[in-house]
């Protein structure tokens, strides 16, 4: 399988903070990559970095094996790129703006028509085609932007956040979308602020002030902490949360909804269910579950998140 | 030169200015607006000026004083008054600009051989209207003087006409009527090309990045000269068309001759679009949001319509003032226009301003190009 996306050892600074310190992954075609991280992690920048939209203080880039330093326009005709705010033009219509980057890619001659008509059946707005693209809806303006990003049949996308703020079916739709380029061989880049869409993903980086903490495929990361997860629903809440927190081999609670998840000190958590049981029958919690789980990304995340800090 | 990718710019460009009413407006309307402004309110031809008379003479031979100011139309009798004080009150409140005081013994003196005197005052609170008033008046007074002298002369039996030692004979050429329009059309003209295409280039160039659709340009293959001539180019021509605009209402309203040959009014226009041009780029490579860039380029702007003579003439600038003008593109422009539009001189003539404006015009477009740069940091 052919590397696609290689980034080594990119750094990028904006005065005394550093953005990106030393990132490297690679991707390759047919394989997903998720971005993960809080808010500022550097998740944009460092998107940014890879199609060239800002130029590294350090590293390289390389796209389907073209240095985007030396070989920019190679390398960036592989680029489909999404970027996190809605970067088309509000006064041209859906089909106006396909045209604009199908010409300005290198689409020849009249094959804009053809391949815009295909595209925009593809994300499904082939009924808003003369609509302005200011007059879409939000999810609408994304499937929009993930057409244009398509248009000239990159081999490479990258996406920043493109599910944020869209309804949860064209999340869904979304997705379909995704997973049928990957099956046409494109390698993508995508970062996302959803746990369960980077559950999804073949590769997954949780990335925190600038670096990658963790990566791997989802099933190997959370590996980490086998075992050591523990799901409690019951209440009432703030009870049953003090006396989980007060359990000695519990090492940090987190809510999740209504459900919460313990994470416990390595072959206790026998013990701490019984524990729990217990002191929380004594108290006259209500218990309606119980039990070890498999961890999630999250639990992985929050651990990592409390070692570094 | 004209490649696909620039095509596709440049329809992308006008699509967005035909959709967008302000820019629309700001480009056909504003120039109007400026034009009939300027023509009509910052002329500084003098014509009827309000005068207050006081007559306290009322015989025949003050009538036919009067009838001499009345024949010039620089004045307009609208007041005759009956006291000092009442003519003073007039002047002071601004209905009256000027006073003429004929004084009650007037017929008397100037029948015998004696020498009349009559009092002319003046609100010197516009220089303009009060310098123009001021020789207007004395003009009047010396015709009437003169002819009242040859009166006398005849009735003692002199010939009727007397030859003056000295006589100057005036002659004005381009502009005899001396029609300030003639001046101000040209100058409009310089101001709005300017103005348009430095102010709409900036804004243009920075819309993408304040909109953030730079992001999305930035990974296609577009060049940066690509983008930068495919933004230039649209407003290039909106200058053209304005120009066009501004000259033909310029002609039919304020008749301001069109004695160049157009073809090349319109090539040296073209030569001066390249500075406003520059500066436009160069300010939006120094500004992040459209307002940034308005007010860049207002700053160039001001000096700019200060010192190149189109307002006040450079020749009674303080030497400092008239040194920085050298470096105002405009000041060039302004002598180019109104020497082809009012002189219809050729492009001999012009060898220095044209060379000036290159030079500008090259240098400002080098260093803008420099500065451009297709990516977000
Ligand atoms: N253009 C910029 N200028 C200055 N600082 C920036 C710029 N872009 C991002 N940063 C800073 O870099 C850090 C990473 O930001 P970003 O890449 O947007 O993170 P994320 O996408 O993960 O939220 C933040 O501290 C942010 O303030
Ligand atoms: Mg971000």
């Amino acid at each position: 399988m052919e590397t696609l996306i290689e980034a080594r050892n990119l750094r990028k600074t904006f005065g005394d903070n550093v953005a990106v310190d030393g990132l490297s992954l690679s991707v390759s075609e047919g394989e997903i990559f998720a971005l993960v991280g809080p808010d500022g992690a550097g998740k944009t920048t460092a998107i940014r970095l890879l199609c060239g939209a800002m130029l590294a203080d350090e590293g390289h880039v390389f796209l389907a094996g073209f240095d985007l330093h030396k070989q920019t326009e190679q390398a960036k005709a592989q680029i489909g790129y999404l970027p996190q705010r809605f970067s088309l033009y509000g006064e041209l219509t859906v089909v106006e703006n396909l045209r604009f980057f199908a010409e300005v890619r290198g689409l020849p001659g009249k094959d804009w028509l053809p391949r815009s008509q295909e595209i925009l059946e593809f994300v499904g707005l082939e009924e808003f085609a003369n609509r302005r693209a200011d007059k879409l809806s939000g999810g609408m303006k994304q499937k929009l932007g993930l057409a244009a990003a398509l248009v000239h049949r990159p081999q490479i996308l990258l996406l920043d956040e493109p599910t944020v703020g869209v309804d949860a079916a064209t999340r869904q739709a979304f997705w379909r979308l995704i997973i049928s380029l990957l099956v046409q061989g494109v390698a993508v880049l995508i970062s996302t602020p959803y746990m369960d869409e980077a559950s999804r993903c073949s590769q997954v980086g949780f990335m925190y002030g600038g670096r990658l903490l963790v990566e791997g495929p989802p099933g190997e990361i959370v590996r980490r902490l086998e075992g050591r997860v523990v799901e409690l629903v019951g209440g009432p809440r703030r009870l049953v949360e003090s006396l989980a927190r007060s359990d000695p081999q519990v090492e940090d609670v987190q809510m999740f909804g209504d459900r919460m998840h313990l994470r416990v000190i390595a072959g206790s958590s026998r013990r701490v269910i019984n524990r729990l049981k217990a002191s929380l029958q004594k108290e006259g919690v209500v218990i309606d579950r119980l039990k070890p789980v498999a961890p999630g990304l999250e639990d992985v995340f929050i651990e990592l998140l409390e070692i570094v800090e | 030169m004209i490649n696909n990718r620039l095509l596709s710019i440049i329809r992308k460009e006008f699509i967005q200015i035909w959709r967008d009413p302000r820019t629309l407006v700001l480009v056909f309307a504003i120039p109007v607006m400026q034009l009939l402004l300027m023509g009509y309110s910052a002329t500084t031809d003098i014509r009827n000026v309000p005068l207050a008379v006081f007559d306290q003479d009322r015989g025949s031979a003050a009538r036919e004083l009067l009838d001499a100011y009345r024949a010039a139309d620089y004045f307009l009798i609208a007041y005759d008054v009956d006291s000092e004080d009442e003519l003073r009150a007039l002047v002071d409140s601004g209905d009256a600009k000027a006073g003429l005081i004929i004084p009650p013994d007037y017929s008397v003196l100037i029948k015998g051989e004696g020498s009349a005197q009559i009092a002319f005052v003046l609100d010197g609170s516009d220089p303009t209207v009060a310098s123009t008033s001021l020789s207007a008046a004395q003009f009047i007074a010396q015709e009437h003087a003169t002819k009242l002298m040859s009166n006398r002369l005849s009735r003692l039996g002199q010939p009727a006409s007397v030859e003056m030692p000295l006589e100057v004979r005036t002659q004005v050429w381009y502009n005899p009527d001396m029609i300030s329009a003639y001046f101000m059309v040209p100058g409009v003209i310089a101001t709005i090309l300017y103005t348009l295409t430095s102010i709409l280039t900036a804004t243009a160039v920075v819309r993408e990045r304040e909109r953030g659709t730079i992001e999305q340009l930035i990974v296609t293959p577009i060049r940066s000269w690509e983008l930068m001539v495919g933004k230039m180019l649209p407003y290039v021509l909106l200058a053209v068309m304005n120009t066009l605009e501004v000259l033909a209402l310029g002609s039919w309203l304020f008749n301001v001759p069109i004695r160049g040959e157009l073809g090349l009014i319109l090539l040296l226009s073209g030569l001066f679009l390249l500075s406003g041009l520059g500066i436009g780029l160069l300010a939006s490579t120094i500004a992040n949001t459209q307002q940034e860039a308005m007010l860049t380029v207002w700053m160039t702007l001001l000096p700019s319509i200060f010192l190149s003579g189109f307002l006040f003439p450079l020749q009674a600038m303080p030497k400092v003032l008239q040194l920085i003008s050298y470096v105002i593109p405009l000041r060039y422009y302004l002598v180019i226009i109104r020497s082809l539009l009012i002189k219809g001189v050729g492009a001999s003539a012009l060898q220095d301003e044209i060379l000036a404006l290159a030079l500008f015009g090259i240098g400002i477009m080098t260093l803008a190009a420099m500065r451009f740069r297709k990516r977000l940091d």
